[in-house]
């Protein structure tokens, strides 16, 4: 039951890193790729009538998170307050970024609401990478379970870090330009013409960059926390996660550059979710480490909510889900294929 | 109190009270736009599928702005109120989970569509989407209501030693007595701000002798479902709420009452300022025996007043409680006189003419917003000294470990924030109503978010 709400939850949150995560890779890019105004129209619709519903996974995690391990939400959400604020007020201006910029057709309005759009989702990206890269190196967790951490401290990985240091800025760079490579297969997929071939050309260019700070942080990573590899000796098979790795990324390269959009954009969810994969699997059965002493770690078994609660869930969960599933396979299907270039009024 | 605890009180009331400006909005013209959809569908008649267009417009910048001011909501369960998070988390985890999949999923999908896609869908299926809407708005109000209605009467729960919550009924929870009245008298408070905002852009149209059929339209549907709304909000759901709360929070009831206390043959104070320190009310104006018939159908019926109970489980702010029920009450019945006049005049076939009833519709816009607020000040001051009702006191809830520093740093950055989609969601509803439902608009302006709109 504890490993099935375990993996439960760390699936919705891998849903909304790689449903979300290419909204936030397109909001990154546009930035870049899009000359014109009616290029960048473009760019944003191709996510218009996704991203929100994406955003609900986000939502539908926390939520889960909450009902299932609620020490770890407590403590988690308490003790990471400062930065889970700005993801919360960044997550606004990306909203009201995406939704305002095109009630008025004016230059300056155009420039405010996009550059809103654009900052925030880069921010964004920055700001998950560096949340997971805390959870991996662990925080300074007290005897009832909570913490507090400030911004930064000295940068150094210790017994009384940051939210940022040397290794969570290294997770937080890894985190954005996966994401942004990952909206650049999405952009190609969904655009034709010069926009596609500039976005299939970025995406091409940030592989290099990916391949490389994957394997930093994976470095970076066994060497504050060796211990990370303990389920891995334990249960070898689990080296199959980062060998899936290595091919999803290479995969990402070779099938983008022959142009298979789809494949590619397959790749590059794969790639994340598989990044996540590993993660989980590295930490479980805990759920948050603590920087200083592994006995008040916080793990699946002290944290969970009752056995009742946790059965009854599981069976109204999972006819949410179907339902939720359904919808998303409904609006995915009204929305195939590429986005045109004319600009209408009414109707998809 | 201490400092921290305040700015986390203050931080959830002031992100909460905005957030629920919107949301009263879109639960309140979502039927709305779902009769004018139906009403079109049923005649043919185009004016309703334009008036449908043109409240589709207002709901889709109304619903972005109760998006994003949403998403803080749910986290701060855990930013803020970490004690309380940790030993609840079992059982409101439940509706607030049950919100995102079964109505944000939903909303979601079907929003997009409904805004942007009546080419595609077609008249039948454009009517679903918008009635998928509805149904996703809706719901999220009810799992709301069922995770307030729980802090304010829990049910269907265990404690185990350590003191955390847990459910032993699914059914228990979601259909506690609490919830279902709550939610009924809630959702005719959002009807009531739907209805109002109809009929104020209605008369404002007649008022400036601009797209008069549009007016007419928005008017009658408005004002009839508005008579109907405003009606049973106070009978027989306020008048429920009302005696539900004497038989389980009656502190609570005597202090909104301004009651200090015991008395056969209550009074009900009508108007009049509590002094909590002296225990009255200063120039009071009170109807006799009004009270003890309102909770027990009799008028020599003893209330308990204040006195007997002890102090410290007296709502903590006795003067805001005191004055958010007189407000509230004051304004629903208000809105009775209003909405039935209007219903009267449409009835004789004068309303539209009647300028003194279209001033007055008018006049009222900003008016059920303040009610709601009200109620809701009424529910949560009401529910003080308490988180969980009886059980878990709001001193036992806070994160311990945010200091007020932190605390005000982030309530200062809602407030900067927040006031700046204000100004965006006043201009852009004002360009909206300004422009009004024609056909056809300039491109790159048109209908709402075009992001959508691909």
């Amino acid at each position: 039951m504890l490993l099935t709400w375990f993996l439960l939850v760390a699936i919705m949150l891998a849903a909304y890193v790689v449903l979300d995560g290419f909204d936030l890779g397109v909001g990154v890019l546009h930035l870049f790729l899009a000359r014109t105004e009616e290029e960048r129209t473009i760019l944003i619709r191709t996510i218009g009538p996704v991203w929100d519903g994406n955003e609900v996974w986000l939502l539908a995690g926390g939520g889960t998170l909450y009902f299932a391990f609620p020490l770890l939400y407590a403590s988690g959400f308490s003790g990471f307050y400062l930065p889970l604020m700005m993801v919360l007020w960044l997550l606004i201006l990306r909203g009201i970024g995406i939704e305002l910029r095109m009630h008025l057709d004016t230059p300056v309005w155009r420039g405010l609401f996009n550059g809103c759009f654009g900052i925030s989702s880069l921010l964004l990206t920055v700001f998950y990478g560096a949340a997971l890269g805390n959870v991996i190196r662990g925080v300074p967790l007290q005897r009832h379970g909570y913490f507090f951490l400030p911004l930064w401290t000295d940068w150094k990985v210790g017994p009384n870090p940051g939210i940022l240091d040397w290794y969570t800025v290294i997770a937080g760079l890894l985190a954005a330009i996966a994401l942004a490579l990952h909206g650049a297969n999405y952009a190609a997929l969904k655009t034709t013409g010069e926009l596609n071939r500039r976005a299939r050309l970025a995406a091409a260019r940030l592989w290099p960059a990916l391949v490389a700070v994957t394997a930093l942080s994976l470095a970076a990573t066994l060497f504050i926390r060796p211990d990370l590899l303990d389920n891995y000796q334990r249960l070898p098979v689990l080296y199959a996660i980062p060998a899936l790795v290595a091919g999803s990324l290479f995969g990402a390269w070779r099938l983008g550059r022959n142009g298979r959009e789809r494949a590619a954009f397959l790749c590059s969810s794969a790639y994340l979710a598989l990044m996540l994969a590993g993660a989980a699997a590295a930490v479980y059965p805990n759920l948050l480490l603590s920087a200083t002493d592994p006995s008040l770690n916080i793990t699946v078994f002290n944290a969970h909510s009752g056995e009742h609660s946790l059965a009854v869930g599981l069976i109204w969960w999972s006819f949410g889900m179907a339902l939720a599933a359904g919808y998303f396979v409904f609006v995915y299907r009204m929305f195939r294929g590429k986005i045109a270039g004319k600009l209408d009024g009414h109707g998809y | 109190m201490d400092e921290a605890l305040l700015l986390h009180r203050l931080q959830f009331a002031f992100t909460i009270t905005f957030h629920y400006l919107f949301p009263q909005l879109t639960m309140g013209l979502a039927p709305l736009i779902v009769i004018l959809k139906t009403v079109y569908l049923r005649t043919g008649n185009p004016l309703y599928n334009r008036a449908a267009r043109f409240w589709a417009k207002v709901f889709g910048i109304n619903f972005v702005m109760g998006v994003v001011t949403g998403i803080p909501m749910e986290f701060q369960f855990g930013t803020d109120w970490a004690q309380f998070a940790r030993v609840t988390g079992g059982v409101i985890g439940q509706p607030l989970v049950m919100e995102g999949v079964f109505s944000f999923f939903l909303e979601s999908a079907f929003l997009g569509l409904f805004l942007y896609g009546e080419n595609r869908l077609g008249r039948v299926g454009h009517w679903w989407a918008g009635l998928a809407v509805f149904a996703g708005s809706w719901l999220s109000g009810f799992f709301i209501i069922v995770t307030d209605a729980w802090m304010q009467h829990p049910v269907a729960f265990a404690r185990n030693a350590a003191g955390e919550f847990q459910v032993t009924s699914f059914w228990g929870l979601l259909l506690n007595p609490w919830a279902l009245i709550q939610y009924a008298h809630n959702m005719c408070g959002a009807l009531t701000t739907g209805v109002f905002a109809m009929a104020a852009v209605g008369a404002y149209y007649l008022l400036e002798e601009r797209f008069l059929e549009d007016a007419r339209a928005f008017l009658r549907v408005a004002v009839v479902v508005g008579a109907a709304a405003c009606v049973v909000q106070i009978f027989p759901t306020g008048d429920l709420h009302g005696k539900f709360m004497a038989a389980h929070q009656p502190v609570t009831v005597a202090a909104m009452e301004g009651l200090f206390k015991t008395e056969a043959g209550a009074p009900i104070v009508i108007l009049g300022q509590p002094d909590a320190e002296n225990e009255r009310i200063d120039n009071p104006l009170v109807a006799n025996d009004v009270l003890s018939f309102l909770i027990y159908g009799t008028t020599t019926a003893s209330v308990q007043g204040l006195n007997a109970f002890p102090k410290q489980d007296w709502p903590t702010n006795i003067p805001l409680l005191y004055y958010s029920y007189h407000i509230m009450a004051g304004l629903g019945t208000i809105f009775v006189a209003v909405m039935a006049g209007a219903v009267f005049l449409l009835w004789r076939g004068a309303l539209f003419r009647t300028r003194w009833m279209l001033w007055i519709l008018l006049l009222c816009t900003p008016l059920p917003y303040i009610a709601n607020t009200a109620g809701w000040m009424t529910a949560e001051t009401g529910r003080q000294p308490w988180l969980v009702y009886g059980l878990l006191r709001t001193t036992q809830g806070d994160s311990q470990y945010v200091n007020a520093g932190n605390g005000l740093f982030t309530l200062l950055g809602f407030m900067g924030l927040y006031g700046i989609l204000a100004i965006l969601f006043l201009f852009l509803v004002s360009r909206t109503i300004a422009h009004g439902p024609a056909e056809e608009v300039a491109p790159g302006i048109a209908s709402g978010a075009p992001v959508t709109m691909a």
